[in-house]
């Protein structure tokens, strides 16, 4: 498989734009273990992006794509949202439909490509904002997941609406005074990573991306368990920093600042027994294999 | 996949694929006594559908039950319950997106939950098959028949068909696939009945052995990119649509719409074929004509015999499809008459509204009768209003 999936065929390679043959050379499909370290390299990782300069979401983008293990076989499904702006620049099959059905969409989809693939490795990977996956979208969130479609939700949590202008969300801080909620929200930030373990998520893990390789690990238990176990959710703090006011230099901080152990980004992981179970199995699989690679 | 290879062949159910030509103008047929719900599951059982999401309303229900029991015995590749009918449309955008053949229904206040899923599809150009089975539309809540809801998915980009009677729902159904699956169309379509007049009530159909089935639906004759990473190269757009950064991306945006009504239009020569003609005249050449659609043009039918025996000679034009609306065959076989009359089962009178925009001297259309709300039209209430009109009691109300 791998660089398959993206090979020019001989009688056209001549006239493709130079930009496509560096991305088909230089390609990560296929390359096993690839990881965030291929971010800077890899031309399908998003070179350019239409996110503000020194926007969180940039760089959290980049860390889930090169974080895939399956890039040549997985499609994302996004929403309208500040993340809807950057899927055209990516190289894996992505589809945008409406603002919220991210989980819908993702649940037909899920089952269209296992019903025609029985038996092969399909992935399905939902990315959508704080609004689209807890406000408009949230029965679609939450169903998929009491029906455990085997997709993984990824919400990048900045905490309001970032792409109308700053309005409130279900995720925003009590308090938090922002456009329509001029008086402070009145409710606390809904405990989604709470819900989706009580939904019946197998994976839940809440963090920034200040850490690439936390958010590698993250990203891969959390395809890996969606795959053959059932959803998983991951929440990931990827401030907006033209709405809270801060600096193109300043989103890491500003990650940094939220996830101490008593913040509300503080690194929480929760893996079911069936999952625990799942990755175990794993790791034994690979054990006898490095054993005899290193007799050969 | 090609369909040549596929033809004679044999599905995991044992039914064996034949070409959609033979199975609907020349395998055996044989009379059943049936209502439109079971109508719905012996066409779906034929159909070769992969993917069937359902959510219950009044009248649809029934038939998005039966196609349950169907996934069961294995007529079906896969059928779960959604949460609201906006996320059943979503999760048959989610199926057809990853090259699935999908099954759906609604009636009324779930098709306007639905409505941001339609123009959706067509853009994206999903095959998707909806059967409407309409009904009113709150407030006052209604479960009785009314086709206002019609009115209101018309320009969504969707082919729409609407079936009088439960033959032409079967026909309808199965017929409606091998339309929206051609390359030059490749649109949703939504095939209608009047919901309890056909749904509910028994008929007489004609269908072919339920050993046989259609061809599956290929993916990749689609003029979009199918979502399953199948297919190289994969699509790396690199080219934000959304920004209009470009003259490709901005190409796009101005003609794409455009091209979903030429498709639509561009479906006519297949329909032409499969149905028939988009239109269906009796009486065309009389002074006085009714035109309609559904089950009004029964009703219509009716007060054509009943004004017969009083000596008042009237035609009647049946329109099949609403998208493509057929406005040249419209004019034509309207082109004589004095005066026509729409009769509706809704209070806007959409279809009287689409009938003016297409022909000449349109003060000769007399909009009504209309009955909505649930309400039934007796054939007597057309007889009524013809004759009123013809009487001058009534003024006639234009535009
Ligand atoms: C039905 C509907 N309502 C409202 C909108 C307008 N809208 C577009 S993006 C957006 C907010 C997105 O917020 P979020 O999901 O948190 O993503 P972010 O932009 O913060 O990344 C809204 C309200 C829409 N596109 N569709
Ligand atoms: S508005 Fe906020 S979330 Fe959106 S791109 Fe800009 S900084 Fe990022």
């Amino acid at each position: 498989m791998g660089k398959e999936k993206i090979k020019i065929c001989d009688e056209f390679y001549d006239i493709m734009p130079p930009e496509y043959r560096e991305l088909v050379d230089s390609a990560t499909y296929g390359k096993e273990g690839r990881g965030w370290k291929d971010v800077g390299v890899a031309k399908e990782l998003i070179e350019e992006h239409s996110l503000c300069a020194g926007c969180p979401e940039s760089i959290a983008f980049r860390y889930v794509l090169a974080c895939l293990p399956n890039p040549e076989d997985t499609v994302m499904v996004g929403s309208t949202g500040c993340t809807s702006l950057v899927f055209p620049h990516v190289a894996v099959h992505n589809i945008h439909s409406l603002f919220g059905n991210q989980n819908a969409v993702a649940s037909g989809l899920k089952r269209a490509l296992a019903h025609r693939f029985p038996g092969k490795i399909k992935d399905v990977v939902v990315l959508a904002g704080d609004g689209a996956t807890v406000d408009i979208g949230l029965d679609m969130t939450l169903q998929s997941w009491f029906r455990q479609e085997k997709f993984v939700t990824i919400c990048f949590d900045n905490e309001l609406y970032a792409n109308t202008g700053g309005q409130e969300s279900g995720l925003m801080q009590k308090g938090f005074v922002s456009k329509m909620a001029p008086a402070g929200k009145k409710f606390d930030k809904v405990k989604l990573p709470e819900i989706a373990q009580e939904s019946g998520c197998h994976y839940v893990a809440t963090l920034t991306v200040s850490k690439p390789n936390r958010v590698e690990k993250a990203i891969r238990q959390a395809v890996l368990i969606a795959r053959e176990v059932g959803p998983t959710y991951i929440q990931l703090y990827t401030p907006c920093i033209l709405e809270i006011g801060k600096q193109a230099m300043e989103g890491l901080q500003e990650m940094r600042d939220s996830e101490g152990p008593n913040e509300r980004f503080a690194f929480k992981e929760y893996i079911s027994e069936e999952a625990k179970a799942y990755l175990a199995s794993l790791e034994k699989e690979k054990k006898p294999a490095a054993i005899s690679s290193t007799q050969a | 996949m090609e369909a040549n290879t596929i033809i004679g062949t044999v599905n995991k159910k044992g039914q064996k694929i034949v070409e959609p030509e033979y199975l609907f103008f020349e395998a055996p047929r044989q009379q059943y006594f049936m209502t439109g719900s079971e109508v719905v599951r012996e066409a779906i059982r034929r159909a070769s559908v992969d993917i069937s999401v359902a959510y219950p309303i009044t009248p649809q229900s029934e038939a998005a039950a039966m196609v349950g029991d169907l996934y069961v015995e294995g007529y079906v590749g896969d059928y779960f319950r959604g949460e609201s009918e906006f996320a059943v449309m979503s999760q048959c955008a989610g199926a057809s997106f990853g090259g699935a053949r999908v099954f759906t229904t609604t009636s009324g206040p779930g098709t306007l939950r639905a409505y941001e899923n339609f123009p959706m599809w067509a853009g994206s150009r999903l095959p998707i098959l909806i059967n409407v089975m309409v009904r009113g539309i709150n407030s006052p809540l209604n479960i009785q028949p009314d086709t206002l809801e019609l009115g209101m998915i018309l320009d969504t980009g969707m082919l729409i068909w609407h079936a009088e009677t439960a033959q032409e729902l079967l026909d309808y159904l199965l017929k409606g696939y091998i339309v929206a699956e051609e390359p030059d169309v490749h649109l949703p379509i939504a095939v209608v009945i009047d919901g309890f007049f056909v749904s509910h009530t028994k008929d007489m159909v004609m269908i072919p052995s339920a050993d046989l089935a259609l061809p599956p639906y290929n993916p990749y004759r689609s003029p979009v990119p199918c979502m399953d990473m199948e297919v190289p190269p994969v699509r790396m757009m690199r080219d934000p649509f959304v920004m209009k950064s470009n003259y490709i991306s901005y190409a796009t945006h101005a003609s794409w719409q455009q091209e979903i009504r030429a498709a639509i239009e561009r479906s006519r020569k297949h329909t032409i074929r499969l149905i028939g003609g988009l239109i269906e005249e009796e009486n065309s050449d009389a002074d006085i004509l009714i035109v309609s659609s559904g089950t009004a043009v029964a009703q219509g039918r009716e007060a054509i015999r009943l004004l017969a025996e009083e000596g008042i000679r009237v035609g009647i034009v049946k329109v099949k499809t609403l998208r493509p609306f057929p406005h040249e065959e419209i004019r034509q076989a309207t082109k004589n008459a004095k005066l026509i009359f729409v009769p509706e089962f809704n209070v806007v009178g959409w279809m009287a509204r689409e009938i003016k925009a297409v022909i000449p001297d349109n003060h000769r259309v007399i909009e009504g009768p209309h009955v909505a709300g649930g309400m039934t039209m007796p054939p007597e209430v057309i007889v009524e209003e013809i004759k009123k009109v013809l009487a001058g009691k009534k003024e006639v109300v234009r535009g």
